[in-house]
């Protein structure tokens, strides 16, 4: 427990992280080229754009995620809300 | 003649039987009773097995389909793992009431007419409610009581429809039917209240994350899925049920993106997921109904893996809060790996039963060119990666070192867990496995290159969105307001206003009485009292001369006479 030399799980280590991060654009960007060789149907037209699901997916996601924050500036209360009754009570 | 046997008698047996049972025969009757139970599922014939006589109808109490079945078979198999997760932990009259509550999810299945159906239904709400209760938290009792409030009222509106459809028609017979008037608008409205679709979603969220470890795994199976079947069974093909499926979905997404308590995280993800099946029921087509009931077959899995994987974590830690655990996966790999298994596969990655359940619902609205719901659909997939395929895992398990060190699941937990991973990526990756036992024919590939791509595409790019908005997504201690804020607070509110308004006015009616009967009593002693000493008694008290007296009658017979001659 106090060895000072205690090294933290390997998986948190901040080179495991950097090269985890590495490995994960390589993959991204991976997906995205392998649409020149892989046909993706396109049931609408703009679902066959080359990245289509790489973009629609960040996007709406960056839409879902705005949307949560604003969201929350309106409905997010303290927990113990219900139990003083409401806002003001 | 034991394919005549309703199967959801063994588990009510089962049920009675857990309290008075000690020892290793409690132990033999929960996880023996949820497998006998589904080899007489399988006995079940299709088609209406007998009906008996019950006032002027006929009761259809076994009536077996492929869809029944498949239901009625996730519902047993979810019991039989659901006990081994809960049998070491859990209090015995949390499995009773557990055991109970699958039965009558499996009664629902096997329901061949609306009277039966709304029996199991009850049965449901009442066994639900204790397993709710059974928290044992001050606040697993008040949610309990207002998860029964709801699930009652639901069960008042679902009989106002079967009434006014069995007055109307004459018929108790489960079949296919459409929204058009008021009696099968309140059939519906009953069993969308029982799916947590809107304006009530909030009565999920409230109460399943304030049960116990083990309870909240049982709770999360049962009550949505059974409304589903109830609604492919009833209104398959009611367009209605498409749009109140797209707010689900997004609704669970939002609501998750804002909570912090982890259990609530993955109740409002079960919201986001019957949204799809409510959706797919909307659209009707065979391939939809097919996706409907597979999605909510696979779904029962890994999402009981999930709460599993957070009953683990609640059970070891005490803690319930994203703010309050971090980096668990150190000492709790096996369940880290379980959850990150079920993480995967409600977001729909390849290779995991996700993946080839939720894509026959995104086929069934391109086939019917629903540009819309379609794309809505695919836009979910990502926001469910966003809020539970990676959000659960990375804040319990990864996020930071909270410095805790629990020990990892008990061995039942663990085994329970395993089953339901492996399960999880066995129907991934042997798609047929299900297929075969799905409604209809099933014409539908999995697996090809460009559909498999172009998911990979959508969710490794929410999931680099997620990193990206980290920032944007630091949990807060704070709750949500929902609909249930309409009742909680606002009804709680007019109720006092009425209270104090009822107290103001009752206080001056009696007052006016108070003043009115004490002046009665005033007048009384003036009259009749015999007064005190030294004073003059009342007019009636006093003791009069023979004379006046005399005189008076006198007056009062002349009276008379003049009377009696005019």
């Amino acid at each position: 427990m106090n060895e000072p030399q205690q090294q933290d799980h390997w998986l948190a280590r901040p080179a495991t992280i950097k090269l985890l991060w590495r490995m994960f654009i390589v993959a991204l960007v991976m997906l995205v080229l392998a649409q020149a060789f892989i046909y993706v149907k396109g049931y609408f037209g703009v679902d066959g754009w080359f990245g289509f699901g790489a973009v629609f997916g960040f996007l709406s996601c960056l839409a879902m995620v705005l949307f949560a924050k604003a969201l929350g500036y309106v409905l997010k209360r303290p927990e113990d809300y219900y139990e003083r009754g409401g806002d003001d009570a | 003649m034991l394919e005549l046997i309703p199967p959801a008698i063994f588990m009510v047996v089962a049920a009675m039987l857990i309290g008075p049972a000690r020892g290793h025969l409690r132990t033999v009757i929960v996880l023996a009773a949820p497998l006998v139970t589904l080899w007489f599922i399988w006995q079940v014939p299709n088609g209406v097995a007998y009906d008996v006589a019950f006032l002027d109808y006929r009761i259809e109490p076994l009536e077996g389909s492929e869809v029944r079945r498949l239901f009625a078979t996730i519902f047993a198999l979810m019991a039989f793992v659901g006990g081994l997760y809960a049998f070491r932990q859990a209090k015995w009259y949390e499995l009773s009431a557990a055991y109970a509550y699958a039965a009558g999810a499996i009664g629902v299945s096997f329901a061949g007419d609306l009277i039966t159906l709304f029996l199991y239904w009850e049965l449901m709400a009442l066994f639900s409610t204790v397993v709710v209760w059974c928290g044992g938290t001050p606040e697993a009792r008040q949610a309990g009581i207002r998860y029964a409030i709801m699930h009652l009222l639901g069960g008042v509106i679902l009989k106002v429809g079967i009434e006014g459809v069995v007055v109307h028609t004459g018929s108790i017979d489960i079949q296919p039917m459409l929204a058009n008037n008021f009696d099968t608008w309140m059939m519906l409205a009953g069993i969308l209240i029982n799916a947590a679709a809107p304006p009530v979603s909030a009565w999920l969220a409230d109460s399943y994350p304030t049960s116990s470890a083990t309870g909240s795994v049982f709770l999360s199976a049962f009550t949505t899925k059974t409304a589903i079947l109830a609604l492919i069974l009833l209104f398959p093909g009611e367009p209605v049920l498409i749009g109140i499926g797209l707010f689900m979905v997004m609704y669970g997404i939002i609501y998750a993106l804002l909570e912090n308590d982890i259990r609530r995280i993955l109740a409002y993800s079960i919201v986001n997921q019957v949204g799809f099946m409510v959706c797919a029921v909307g659209i009707g087509t065979q391939m939809a109904l097919n996706g409907a009931a597979a999605h909510a077959f696979a779904h029962i899995i890994y999402k009981a893996l999930l709460f599993m994987s957070a009953g683990v974590v609640v059970y070891r830690t005490g803690m319930n809060r994203c703010t309050e655990v971090g980096g668990l996966f150190r000492t709790m790999p096996l369940t880290a790996i379980c959850g990150i298994i079920g993480a995967l596969a409600i977001s729909g990655f390849p290779l995991t039963s996700g993946f080839t359940t939720k894509t026959m619902i995104s086929q069934a609205a391109a086939d019917e060119s629903l540009f819309y719901v379609y794309m809505l659909l695919a836009a979910a997939s990502a926001g469910v990666f966003l809020h539970a395929g990676i959000k659960f895992p990375w804040f319990v398990f990864f996020q930071r070192d909270s410095g805790l060190r629990p020990k990892d699941a008990p061995w039942n937990m663990g085994a329970a867990m395993v089953i339901f991973a492996v399960l999880c990526i066995l129907l991934g990756v042997a798609p047929d496995l299900l297929y075969r036992f799905l409604p209809y024919p099933v014409d539908y590939e999995a697996y090809t290159p460009g559909k498999v791509l172009f998911y990979l595409q959508l969710l490794m790019f929410s999931g680099l969105a997620f990193f990206l908005l980290l920032p944007l997504m630091k949990r807060t201690e704070t709750i949500s307001l929902d609909t249930d804020w309409f009742w909680r607070v606002l009804l709680y509110r007019l109720g006092v206003r009425a209270y104090r308004f009822a107290a103001v006015a009752g206080g001056i009616v009696s007052a006016a009485v108070e003043s009115s009967l004490s002046g009665i009593g005033t007048a009384a002693r003036r009259h009749l009292g015999a007064g005190k000493q030294g004073t003059r008694p009342g007019v009636f008290a006093r003791a009069w001369p023979i004379g006046v007296t005399a005189l008076w009658i006198a007056v009062l017979l002349t009276g008379y006479v003049l009377i009696y001659y005019f």
